[in-house]
């Protein structure tokens, strides 16, 4: 796979498997489908499971292995959320793909079985009520498409459409295999990586293969062709141990004062407060001078905070109130405030 | 022109802070595969001047000379066609803008336009097929639905389009558009670099500035790179030479804002609270972002509490602040707070004097 043409592609995109078979880690769905390629035969099949683990790049490459480039266009339909699904678009485009009938003459090679593929990706993202309109189309036409959905949070999809689908779930990547697809890269883009690097890029990805490969990239950009640890911390964004030290230990030392200023120091840095909480996390659960009590109270803030976060609330007062409530969890101070009216 | 601008950093190589992160996005960009990207920090840390020196280094001088385009898209929903308006501005490489302004139909902004945009690849003088940059400013603020469109576009069109997204805090942008993009952290300045800054400006004026004089502006800045440059040029039209006690100008609305924390120490009670709704309207009718003025009390209200009430106080700022963000008045959730505040402050008072 030697980069002929200078691409102009991202990393991801350049590395995106084009064969099934090339699809790490996810052995159960990729064996079904290899068998697919064979017997031609398929289910409707429902891809879950967390970004950057394969979901998007195993359902493209089955539908160009079975179809080959000259068909493609006209037996596959790719639909995600940058296209509008609403409830009419579902009734008129993707009825009006499914209506027309097809052959099944196999052609240069490729298997072509006698039905249509329609993609649905990031699915999650459908209304309920387009997803009710899209059960009547796939009993309608059930001869002659087959539906991929694709998401990241199954429970998202409406019971009677998940029902009628083969489910996989789609694992993050474990450290050895996402270091063995790392390494391939490393080896096709002549980058040096030790074993350190190595680790450390797969803790940091958390089973995110797209992310580490974004970051290797830029580690790449930015650090030449020999790439540390460290160089990767630096690129991935991970909050410094120190500066979540610090904010630790201003609650730990119960001045109010002290924490709010942390707090204000961790904002004016811009570290992200979505994953300050995370990484506080982990050092309460696993300090050992804490006790269980004391957990709880710090964890149940961390939640509480994490919710209003994604609700779209103000990062500073969130994280001075996860402060505050971690100053009076440490020093024992009762849970319900004194004077409230 | 305004100093702000005047004194905006052109190239990567002219900018005096943030020059560890100007340097590494040279190299970024040395090759044509660099990944999208993704910038956050707090406000006036000076994201904008480095994606458009950014701009500047990729594309030459020619990304400098944009025009400003006030444009109705007709956008097919279904069953009817919305107008969309959008302001963008464009150079020949890129286009920058801002999708959150067309508030709830910003997914058909995703959808329609950016998606638009993003395939159509520009061809450059020579015939050459090159990349087109999309800026998107404050993608924050854009609903869960509109990020969601992001995805699958910021992948399928990666050889013709490099997306540039801004915004303030990237706890609010998915988790999935992150993954898509390189994260680039801008921390506001510190207050020695701002110091550093207004005395290049000061130098570059011909002016006079005595000891100690730009660290006054700095430290009432905030770390806003922004306000301290506004600021400083304040002083300047207000009084020249300098002398070494001049007063620091405070924004109207933050003495606003302290006086009405001064209002609700004093006296809790119904009345003083509807003469505090009216002081809140008036914030909000001169457009201070309701989050903005709640903080801006909380800090006034906790440099005077005793440190047993700060907790407290500080609970319910942020309790009023996520339900205001839920709802959408925000003046209800102010005034709540205000209420709030009395009543705790009534019965500390109550408890600590009888
Ligand atoms: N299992 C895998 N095997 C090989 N490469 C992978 C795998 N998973 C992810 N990648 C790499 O990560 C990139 C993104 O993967 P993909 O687009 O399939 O993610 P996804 O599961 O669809 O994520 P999302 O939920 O965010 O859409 C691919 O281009 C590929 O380079
Ligand atoms: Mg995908």
């Amino acid at each position: 796979m030697a980069p002929l043409l200078q691409s102009s592609q991202p990393w991801v995109e350049k590395y995106r498997p084009k064969q099934v078979k090339d699809v790490a880690h996810q052995d159960e769905v990729v064996r079904v489908l290899i068998n697919t390629l064979e017997t031609t035969n398929c289910p409707h099949m429902l891809f879950y499971g967390p970004p950057g683990t394969g979901k998007t790049t195993t359902a493209l490459a089955i539908a160009h292995q079975l179809f080959g480039p000259e068909l493609y266009k006209s037996r596959v339909l790719e639909l995600n959320a940058s296209d509008d699904r609403g409830i009419n678009v579902v009734r008129t485009k993707i009825k009006d793909f499914a209506a027309v009938a097809v052959g099944s003459a196999r052609q240069g090679g490729y298997p072509c079985p006698p039905y249509k593929i329609i993609i649905l990706d990031e699915a999650d993202s459908m209304t309920e009520d387009a997803q009710n309109a899209l059960r009547r189309t796939m009993e309608t036409y059930s001869k002659v498409t087959r539906f991929f959905f694709i998401c990241n949070y199954v429970s998202r999809i409406i019971e009677p459409l998940a029902s009628r689908c083969a489910k996989f779930r789609f694992k993050p990547l474990t450290e050895a295999i996402m270091s063995n697809r790392i390494l391939h890269i490393c080896h096709e883009e002549g980058l040096n990586l030790d074993s350190e690097a190595l680790s450390t890029l797969s803790s940091l990805s958390q089973g995110d293969l797209r992310r580490a490969i974004t970051y290797l990239q830029s580690a790449a950009r930015l650090f030449g062709s020999s790439i540390s640890s460290s160089d990767l911390i630096s690129v991935s964004g991970v909050i410094p141990e120190e500066v979540v030290q610090a904010l630790y230990s201003a609650c730990r030392s119960g001045n109010f004062d002290l924490a709010d200023k942390e707090v204000k120091n961790v904002i004016a840095e811009g570290y992200p407060v979505s994953l300050m909480l995370t990484q506080l996390f982990d050092i309460v659960v696993e300090a050992d001078d804490v006790s269980d009590e004391q957990k709880a109270r710090i964890c149940k803030k961390l939640a509480e905070a994490d919710k209003c976060l994604v609700d779209g609330a103000d990062e500073y007062l969130q994280l001075l109130d996860v402060a505050s409530n971690t100053i009076r969890a440490l020093c024992n101070l009762p849970q319900e405030f004194s004077y409230e009216g | 022109m305004l100093w702000v601008d005047k004194y905006r950093p052109k190239t990567l190589d002219k900018v005096l802070i943030h020059d560890d992160v100007a340097q590494n996005l040279k190299k970024l960009v040395t090759e044509q595969d660099c990944p999208h990207l993704l910038f956050y920090g707090p406000p006036g840390s000076g994201k904008k001047t480095l994606i458009m020196a950014l701009l500047r280094q990729m594309f030459g001088p020619s990304a400098d000379k944009v025009k400003v385009e006030n444009k109705t898209w007709k956008v097919d929903a279904g069953t009817r066609t919305i107008d969309i308006e959008l302001t963008t501005l464009l150079s020949t490489h890129h286009v920058e803008m801002n999708p959150a302004d067309a508030g709830f139909q910003d997914r058909y902004v995703v959808q329609e336009i950016i998606k638009e945009m993003a395939k159509n690849r520009p061809l450059d003088t020579k015939g050459k097929k090159s990349f087109k940059v999309l800026v998107l400013n404050e993608v924050d603020k854009l609903s869960r639905e509109a990020q969601h469109s992001l995805r699958r576009t910021m992948e399928k069109y990666s050889s013709s389009c490099r997306l540039i997204l801004c915004c303030n805090s990237s706890s609010k942008v998915t988790e999935a558009v992150r993954s898509r993009c390189l994260n680039v952290r801008i921390s506001a300045p510190t207050e020695n670099e701002i110091v550093r800054v207004l005395e290049f400006i000061g130098k570059k004026e011909g002016l006079q500035l005595p000891p100690g004089f730009a660290a006054r502006i700095a430290e009432k800045a905030n770390r806003s790179l922004r306000r301290a440059i506004l600021l400083f040029e304040t002083c300047r039209v207000q009084q020249y030479p300098f002398t070494h006690n001049q007063a620091i100008p405070p924004m109207d609305w933050e003495e606003y804002v302290s006086e009405i924390a001064s209002d609700i120490m004093k006296e809790q009670s119904p009345k003083r609270l509807f003469q505090v709704r009216g002081k809140l309207y008036e914030l909000l009718t001169n457009c201070i972002p309701p989050e903005i003025i709640l903080k801006r009390l909380l800090y006034e209200l906790l440099k005077k509490l005793d440190s047993e009430l700060k907790h407290e106080v500080s609970f319910w700022a942020a309790y009023y602040e996520h339900r205001m963000c839920l709802g959408q008045k925000a003046i209800f959730h102010l005034e709540a707070f205000v209420a709030k505040f009395m009543s705790i402050y009534k019965g500390f008072l109550i408890a600590t004097f009888g």
